[in-house]
């Protein structure tokens, strides 16, 4: 990372568009813990406070299948891709479903303990100490002008693009996206035309894990896999709100400003304020707008 | 059962309903007050982190518990308290006094993070207390000239008019003395016009509302209290430590806090009491099962939250209401013998409740 003492307006310049770059990426990886959030948040009002950690799990399991069993690459992202789906589909099936409807305070505090459970069975299994993840793509470089691009940063960007657009298809023109849909906006209506929402709740909690698992994919190049990378997740929190915890546009856009000023604080402000400053905006944005850029809740009369 | 026949309405709400609770709750004090005579130092100290438990799990039992507002960001307060205790006496102010300021700064701050939180609900509400729990770390760790940073801080002896504290049956005694204060003002206010004012506001916002209760006021009124209640713990807290950094207070701790609260009974403040004695006494048991476990899974270093997770899971799913609910219906079995009904005691069906509306 270039220091904050640039030279001319040329280096100034191609240092901001670094810094937007960089910011960008990391803001990805956060939209998409985040766009895990809000899936799972939209269609079932739980708010899945493991969801850091299911993450962290896509990425051992993809350290596993890729570095470990010698897996060919495409192949051991989409096993590991499918086996977190999996993983999440069963979750709620044997675990979620049964506190459905009770306060949202005994939900959190049951997904942050899946959480502790999620990290120390990583850590019996795997242990404590980082792992790196190979890639075919790492150490290359693209250079555009004065900007370089990692080929990682570059997956990132279009991994979550791809992703982003492959999620707006399915809900938008599968029958089983479109049931999706139906679910979050009224689960009552959703049953009487036929709907399966159990199994629809299942699924939704399957492809958020699968989301997860991209996102941990995707991370784990540019920073080592480890039982603690989940704590990201809260960061991912303030993306989330940010976005409004109810639109998947809206998480992505989170999760790219809180991305980008983070860095631009890491490299234009004292040491401290890069850690601080996915809070700091996240306390401003609850403060101005307590619920989210794109607000889904109304007000009911009484 | 047990019938009561009342001829006062101060009987209404008086603490101690009859003969037998006084009985058990005198035998109750006897006993910890005569405890350090038969304790050794190691569980004498144990006993006395167990009550600073309890004061901090009061103050989060009166907002979590009593006026619905869910905090993930407690240890905080707990740190506020400690540090400002700690400069102060560090700067030369007697016991007593930095005390209570340690008590006014707490809920000072929680005042602020209270009326912030006004117009936030639910989940959005434990995000931002988290956030603010992240910042006050932060901010702890990089303000070295006040706090030291990573580097920490000493706290000085504690002295209560000119005698020092430094034996362990003394701060067993003070601490025990600031839960019981802690504990009756908890209760008083709880059977106050205040304290039914805030359980309105757990149970439905919009009635409390509509029968004349200013909810800013109450709500910052609740976050103040337990801030400051908080605060009292983190100022017995640092003399527990003997040398505070950042790291005494991570997330981690808020956690534990909510975990005990959860796992001894939300809504109670019995509950809190059972809930610190479980988390006071948890690591020793598991070091002691850690004897018996196979060593690979023994010795693994991220056991302990694991574990913690693994209670609070089970916890939620199988006894939501904790200790003093499974206590209540084991009680209630023996009252009712043989004429018990499981389902006296069974959680009502509820459906998705919506927060899309409010």
């Amino acid at each position: 990372m270039p220091g904050a003492g640039a030279r001319g307006p040329g280096d100034t310049l191609s240092q901001l568009l670094q810094v937007l770059v960089n910011g960008l990426a990391v803001g990805c990886i956060y939209g998409l813990i985040a766009l895990g959030f809000v899936l799972v948040y939209k269609a079932t009002e739980m708010v899945n406070f493991a969801q850091g950690d299911l993450m962290m799990l896509g990425a051992f399991m993809a350290v596993t299948l890729i570095g470990d069993v010698g897996m060919p690459w495409v192949l051991g992202l989409f096993l590991s891709v499918l086996a977190l789906a999996v993983f999440g589909y069963l979750l709620d099936a044997f675990v979620l479903r049964r506190v459905l409807g009770e306060p949202q305070f005994a939900i959190v505090m049951l997904t942050i303990g899946l959480g502790f459970i999620f990290r120390a069975v990583a850590g019996l299994v795997w242990g404590y100490d980082p792992r790196s993840f190979p890639t075919p793509y790492t150490g290359e470089s693209l250079r555009v002008g004065g900007v370089v691009v990692s080929y990682e940063n570059l997956a990132i960007l279009l991994g979550t693009l791809v992703l982003c657009v492959v999620l707006f298809l399915f809900f938008r023109h599968t029958r089983l996206g479109i049931g999706m849909q139906a679910t979050s906006q009224n689960q009552l209506a959703a049953y009487y035309v036929g709907i399966p929402v159990k199994r629809v709740f299942s699924l939704v909690w399957a492809i958020s894990a699968g989301v997860a698992a991209v996102a941990g994919i995707l991370l784990a190049p540019v920073s080592l896999v480890q039982p603690g990378m989940g704590f990201i997740g809260i960061k991912a929190f303030a993306a989330a709100v940010i976005g409004g915890f109810g639109s998947i546009p809206g998480a992505l856009l989170g999760g790219w400003i809180i991305g980008v000023s983070e860095q631009f604080a890491g490299v234009y402000l004292p040491a401290g304020f890069q850690e601080m400053a996915a809070y700091g905006i996240l306390i401003v944005a609850l403060i101005l707008r307590p619920e989210g850029l794109f607000a889904q809740i109304q007000r009911k009369k009484v | 059962m047990r019938f009561l026949f009342k001829t006062h309405y101060n009987q209404d709400i008086d603490h101690l309903k009859h003969g037998g609770d006084r009985f058990w709750y005198g035998l109750l004090l006897l006993l910890v007050a005569a405890a350090p005579a038969a304790l050794g130092t190691f569980y004498l100290g144990e006993l006395n982190l167990v009550m600073i438990y309890a004061i901090a799990g009061v103050g989060l039992m009166l907002l979590v518990g009593y006026t619905g507002q869910v905090s993930l960001g407690h240890a905080a307060f707990l740190a506020i308290g400690a540090y400002t205790h700690s400069l102060l006496l560090g700067a030369g102010l007697p016991f007593l006094l930095s005390l209570v300021a340690a008590v006014l700064v707490s809920a000072l701050v929680g005042a602020g993070v209270g009326w912030i939180a006004l117009r936030m609900t639910g989940i959005y509400l434990a995000i931002a207390t988290l956030a603010f729990a992240m910042l006050t770390e932060q901010t702890i760790s990089r303000a070295e000239w006040l706090t030291g940073g990573f580097r920490g801080l000493a706290v000085p002896q504690p002295s209560l008019f000119g005698m020092p504290l430094t034996e362990g049956w003394q701060r067993y005694y003070l601490t025990l003395a600031l839960l019981v204060v802690t504990l009756l003002a908890a209760l008083n206010i709880l059977r106050s016009s205040t304290g039914r004012a805030m359980v309105a506001i757990r149970d439905s916002e919009i009635s409390a509302e509509s029968v004349g209760i200013n909810l800013a006021v109450y709500k910052t009124l609740a976050f103040a209290l337990s801030a400051g209640i908080t605060g009292l713990a983190g100022a017995l807290f640092a003399h527990r430590l003997g040398y505070l950094s950042p790291d005494a207070f991570t997330f981690l701790i808020s956690l534990q806090l909510l975990l005990m609260v959860v796992v001894g009974g939300v809504g109670s403040m019995r509950g809190v009491i059972y809930g610190a004695l479980f988390i006071g006494f948890l690591p020793q048991l598991l070091a002691i099962a850690r004897d018996t476990l196979p060593p690979q899974i023994a010795q693994a270093p991220g056991l302990e939250p694991g574990i913690f997770g693994l209670i609070l899971v089970l916890v939620i799913l199988f006894e939501p209401q904790g200790i003093f609910g499974r206590w209540l219906k084991i009680k209630s079995y023996f009252q009712l013998f043989p004429l018990y009904r499981r389902a006296t005691h069974r959680r009502q069906k509820t459906y998705l409740r919506t927060e899309r509306l409010r």
